[in-house]
């Protein structure tokens, strides 16, 4: 049925341009300046969608966000955007959008079906149908996945955004959300006054209501006045004016997020889609307008039932008439102005007020343009089948029959106004009800947070002029500027009362729609409030109202006033429910911004990155760093690589990039003092020239970190901490200098970019240093195990130590980072000649599995020194950092999860990490223990691994233990043994 | 998003900082008894109102700082350096 169509003159629109678009593939025109919706409504159609639940046809019922009917799906393919609302979205040449939730089509859609069930489908079905008791726990995992499929709004994309999406920071003294007359005034007198302003307005157009007015404002007319506002703002250096930008959260310290849209007419030209505007504000002023609340009658979701003021909208700002025929509800002035312009508009207008008296003007208004007004009456109903035909009208107080029945296209509808308060909701202000006026009004912020115009419950737009100009001159006096001073006006400002809604006794409440987009009925309320769910807070969780899209924009006060009505109590004692962010949905493109793919964390790479590229390096990351992770020779595979790089390394000598290691310049006179007590084991003893490792626990007594630290001189040394946790060492040790010991004198330097490093290990490689190192004796007595040299490579000063990770003769030589390159290259060319090789991460694993050193799976944040094997490091003679709380008697405990060995009974089988070791046939539950690290070992010809067994060694060595790895579909018998594989009297090491 | 007056680089986003914990705890000496640690490390107070905490200004100029903070509000009543003697490093600025 086709109903609308485009007046011949008037309006906003450019009616020489000519926009093709299509609906459901349907191809349309329309013009610039329209919205999708007004340019459907000129195209004649109305019904766009398909409602959630029971699958209703819907029609067009708002001119903006306060939209609850009218969501489409946008484009196509990896652009496809659902649940775009038709009444904000603004129309461009090639605009396709497809009608949702439906199929096959909006016309014959299955899913109708669930109309027929509605009874069935009441408040809380789910959860007492498919959750309830008697039906375990699991049933709802069963039935979710059917449910699912049958539910949901429009389907998002499942390919990558192709988009570009970008964020902007910036500040301003005075955030200004809205440009109706309110919002206008207020960004003028700021400006004026020397503040930064910006201005955001969600729409196309600057102006808010008075894009539709055609009254007066100020004693000009409406238009007249918003042009010469709007000239003025373009002229203000002071004021960035954000048009297609909705501001969707506020958040702590004045800061708030906005989301701007591309002019769609400038795609080919703004390379981003979308804008996310992170805006730290002095103070912030909302002006967000009001929103129209629909009417409660039987079948008041029917399509052509549309909001009053959208009706006054399309008709003036698109010139667009929605029917013919319009019957307009009111229990407020409000909708009078509109039924005049639809009178003139030469449409036939029967006017419904509930109220039984009116103003005289009012009176006049109608009278003077032929309306047919009917006061002290409702609409009990509308009849048709996808558009409304008739309507049943009957006395407003509810007693009586229906007393006549009107044929007409459009309900034009207007409960009365909410003030759009879901930002300062968001802040925790919470609104107070004014019953005279119907409608919750905004509390005070403690922040520097103000509402003006109609947002702080203004109905005339001179009065909210005023109140955006009064609350601007206050907000730029408490940021120190002159601005004139003037009163604020208070809300309301209508002639006759609202008259507060009331229910007829004898309407079906199922054909109620209360939140039209979550499809809750009055019949869901009712019910809900007699199954005790009273509370706002309960009610919208039990019934799913205003949880869907729209937020309930236009459902919350009517969901209100009718709980009131059946509980008995005011609106204002059952308060509202507190609105949370977004505002208005907010694509996750525009948050992440160019944060995305490649770009979502910064890729760390060691100075010797590009060199080790070229001896063939696999990368792997690792956190954020790049990392060799091993060094294929002729297309061998991983494992291939890293047994042979081991071998190669326990045979001759291999070179590996350490360059990752955290380290730290630690300087000062009581560096040692300082050093004494973070690790565990003394540092203060050791003389210049040595290294030593440490351990770092935490406060609890959990082991922190390792590393090995350098002393250089009396007061200096050289830290090195694992790679992962280098930034929190360095952290920690700051925050002790600087909040515990303020007294040492000691300098910490992250100095881990400046130094390139490269571990050399191997029987050979003393000789390999020797023969590119300068300038130092490399015999064991001159450079014994766990010395600190240094030496010169290619003129340029190096630093190295003889300690080492892999258990063999190895050293560790750091050089300047820009060195590192040359020397790397240096150190591989000689150790070819040697037999040897480069090896990666994967090796470096491995290695250190067959000596036993821990690594990161078993610094795990829950092991102590003696979980690790390592308690009879921790010195006796000083107190450090965790010393105390270690131990606390459960720490000490005999049958807590130490460090073990694990080989397989059966040599050829295999084991992998995270597997549970348990006792055989006892598999269930938690274990006994769990599977670290695992390798191939090719000194020792089969799989070994690290774990972690209850009671340890003591307890288990030489016992059969089950890996059990029923996830991975691997069981394996395993004995525990010591956990040092390979040389535990270290006869390489000290080689 | 907290906004925090970091006395040596001025306003920034918390983004930029990292919460580490009560400021008013005083930590025991190393060897003090078991106690008096378990008090420090895992006994707080969780106040309802102004609250000291530490924070470092880690992607700045990674100097600790006490923060006076509502914990209820969100308002920040002061910043000041958490090691007096860098004080010079901001002298003749407002924390």
């Amino acid at each position: 049925m086709s109903t609308g169509f485009r007046l011949p003159q008037g309006g906003l629109i450019d009616r020489n341009s000519q926009y093709r678009f299509s609906f459901d593939g349907r191809a349309l025109t329309g013009h610039a300046g329209d919205s999708l919706a007004s340019a459907l409504l000129a195209n004649g159609i109305q019904f766009v969608a398909r409602s959630f639940k029971y699958h209703r046809p819907r029609g067009i019922m708002g001119a903006g966000l306060e939209e609850a009917n009218a969501l489409v799906t946008l484009g196509d393919g990896a652009r496809s955007l659902p649940n775009a609302v038709a009444s904000t979205e603004e129309l461009h040449d090639g605009l396709s959008a497809h009608a949702q939730h439906c199929w096959p089509s909006l016309n014959t859609d299955f899913g109708a079906v669930n109309q027929l069930f509605s009874s069935l489908l009441g408040a809380g079905f789910y959860y007492k149908t498919f959750m309830g008791p008697g039906r375990g726990p699991k049933s709802w995992l069963f039935y979710e996945h059917f449910i699912r499929r049958a539910a949901g709004l429009g389907k998002a994309s499942r390919e990558p955004d192709p988009d570009q999406y970008e964020t902007v920071n910036t500040f301003c003294d005075l955030l200004i959300i809205g440009s109706g007359p309110a919002g206008l005034e207020a960004a003028r007198i700021a400006a004026e006054a020397g503040l930064d302003v910006i201005l955001a307005e969600r729409d196309f157009e600057l102006g808010g209501a008075l894009l539709a007015d055609t009254g007066t404002i100020e004693r000009q007319p409406a238009a007249q006045w918003l042009a010469s506002q709007v000239d003025r703002l373009s002229k203000s250096v002071n004021i960035r004016v954000l048009k297609r930008t909705t501001a969707f959260g506020l958040y702590d310290g004045t800061v708030a997020g906005l989301v701007e849209r591309r002019d769609p007419a400038q795609a080919t030209t703004i390379p981003w889609r979308e804008r996310f505007w992170i805006v730290r504000a002095k103070r912030i002023i909302i002006a967000a307008g009001a929103m129209e609340r629909p009417l409660l009658f039987a079948g008041n979701d029917r399509p052509g039932v549309m909001l009053a003021s959208a009706v006054g909208s399309y008709l003036n700002r698109w010139a667009v008439a929605p029917g013919r025929r319009v019957v307009l509800a009111t229990t407020n002035d409000s909708a009078y102005a509109t039924a005049r312009d639809l009178a003139i508009a030469g449409l036939s207008v029967t006017l419904i007020d509930s109220r039984d008296r009116i103003s005289e003007p009012l009176h006049r208004l109608a009278n003077n343009t032929g309306i047919d007004l009917r006061l002290g009456q409702s609409v009990r109903a509308t009849l048709g089948s996808r558009h409304v035909r008739t309507v049943d009208i009957g006395p407003a107080n509810g007693q009586g029959a229906v007393g006549s029945r009107l044929a007409c296209d459009i309900v034009a509808v207007s409960g009365g106004w909410s003030p759009t308060q879901h930002l300062l909701s968001q802040r925790g202000v919470k609104p107070s009800w004014n019953e005279s006026l119907q409608a919750f009004l905004p509390g005070r912020a403690n922040e520097p947070i103000d509402c003006v115009g109609s947002a702080a419950g203004l109905w005339r737009s001179d009065d909210c002029a005023r109140s955006g100009r009064a609350i601007a001159a206050a907000a730029a006096a408490a940021l120190g500027r002159k601005a004139p001073v003037e009163d604020i006006p208070a809300p309301g400002g209508w002639e006759t009362p609202i008259r507060p809604v009331r229910l007829a006794s004898d309407l079906n409440l199922k054909k109620i729609f209360v939140d039209l987009q979550h499809d809750v009925t009055a019949a869901d309320i009712l019910l809900a409030n007699q199954e005790g769910y009273e509370a706002p807070e309960l009610l919208k969780r039990y019934t799913t109202l205003g949880m869907a899209a729209d937020q309930g924009r236009t459902s919350a006060v009517p969901a209100l006033a009718l709980l009131s009505e059946m509980a008995n109590r005011s609106v204002g004692e059952i308060g509202t429910t507190t609105f949370r962010p977004p505002f208005a949905p907010v694509s996750i493109g525009a948050l992440a911004g160019m944060e995305r793919d490649k770009h979502l964390l910064p890729i760390r790479r060691s100075p010797l990155h590009d060199v080790v590229a070229d001896s063939g390096a696999h990368m792997l990351e690792t956190g954020l760093w790049m990392r060799p992770w091993y060094y294929p020779q002729n297309a061998e595979t991983v494992d291939e690589a890293y047994l042979r790089e081991m071998r190669q390394t326990r045979d001759a000598v291999g070179i590996c990039d350490v360059s990752t290691l955290g380290k730290i310049a630690v300087q000062g006179p009581d560096a040692a003092e300082f050093l004494d007590r973070v690790y565990v084991n003394g540092f203060k003893a050791m003389k210049a020239g040595m290294a030593r490792y440490g351990v770092m626990l935490r406060e609890d007594g959990i082991v922190m970190d390792d590393g090995t630290s350098w002393r250089l001189s009396e007061t200096e040394y050289f830290m090195t901490t694992t790679t992962g946790n280098a930034a929190k060492v360095m952290a920690w040790l700051e925050d002790l200098l600087e909040t515990r010991w303020p007294e040492l004198r000691v300098s910490l330097t992250s100095v881990t970019d400046q130094w390139a490093g490269i571990s050399v290990a191997g029987p050979h490689a003393r000789n390999l240093l020797a023969a590119n190192i300068g300038e130092l004796d490399f015999a064991n007595e001159a450079f014994p195990f766990m010395a600190v040299r240094n030496g010169v490579f290619n003129g340029v000063p190096c630093r190295l130590a003889r300690i080492s990770f892999s258990g063999e003769l190895a050293y560790e030589v750091y050089i300047g980072a820009s060195h590192g390159p040359a020397l790397w290259r240096a150190l591989r060319n000689t150790a070819k000649e040697l037999g040897g090789c480069a090896y990666g991460l994967e090796a470096l694993g491995a290695l250190r599995i067959e000596k036993g050193h821990v690594g990161g799976p078993e610094l795990d944040g829950r092991t102590t020194l003696e979980d690790l094997g390592l308690g009879r490091m921790a010195s006796t003679k000083k107190s450090f950092i965790g010393d105390v709380l270690r131990q606390r008697p459960d720490l000490r405990r005999d049958d807590r999860a130490r460090l073990v060995g694990l080989v397989p009974v059966t040599k050829g089988e295999m084991f992998k990490g995270g597997a549970i070791l348990a006792e055989q046939g006892q598999e269930d539950g938690h274990g006994l223990g769990w599977v670290t690290s695992v390798t191939e070992s090719p000194s020792l010809g089969h799989w070994i691994g690290l774990g972690f067994i209850q009671g340890g060694l003591d307890k288990w060595q030489g016992k059969t233990v089950l890996a059990a790895d029923p996830i991975r579909g691997r069981s394996t018998l395993v004995k525990i043994v010591a956990p040092h594989f390979l040389d535990p009297e270290g006869t390489r090491l000290h080689a | 998003m907290l906004r925090i007056k970091c006395p040596f680089c001025g306003e920034r986003d918390h983004s930029e900082f990292s919460y580490g914990g009560d400021a008013n705890i005083t930590y025991p000496d190393l060897a003090a008894p078991m106690e008096a640690w378990i008090e420090a490390v895992y006994r707080r107070a969780n106040p309802k109102g102004p609250h000291r905490e530490r924070w470092q200004h880690i992607d700045g100029c990674r100097l600790w700082l006490i923060v006076e903070r509502d914990t209820l509000t969100h308002e920040i009543a002061s910043v000041t350096l958490a090691k007096a003697a860098l004080a010079p490093l901001v002298d003749g600025q407002s924390s």
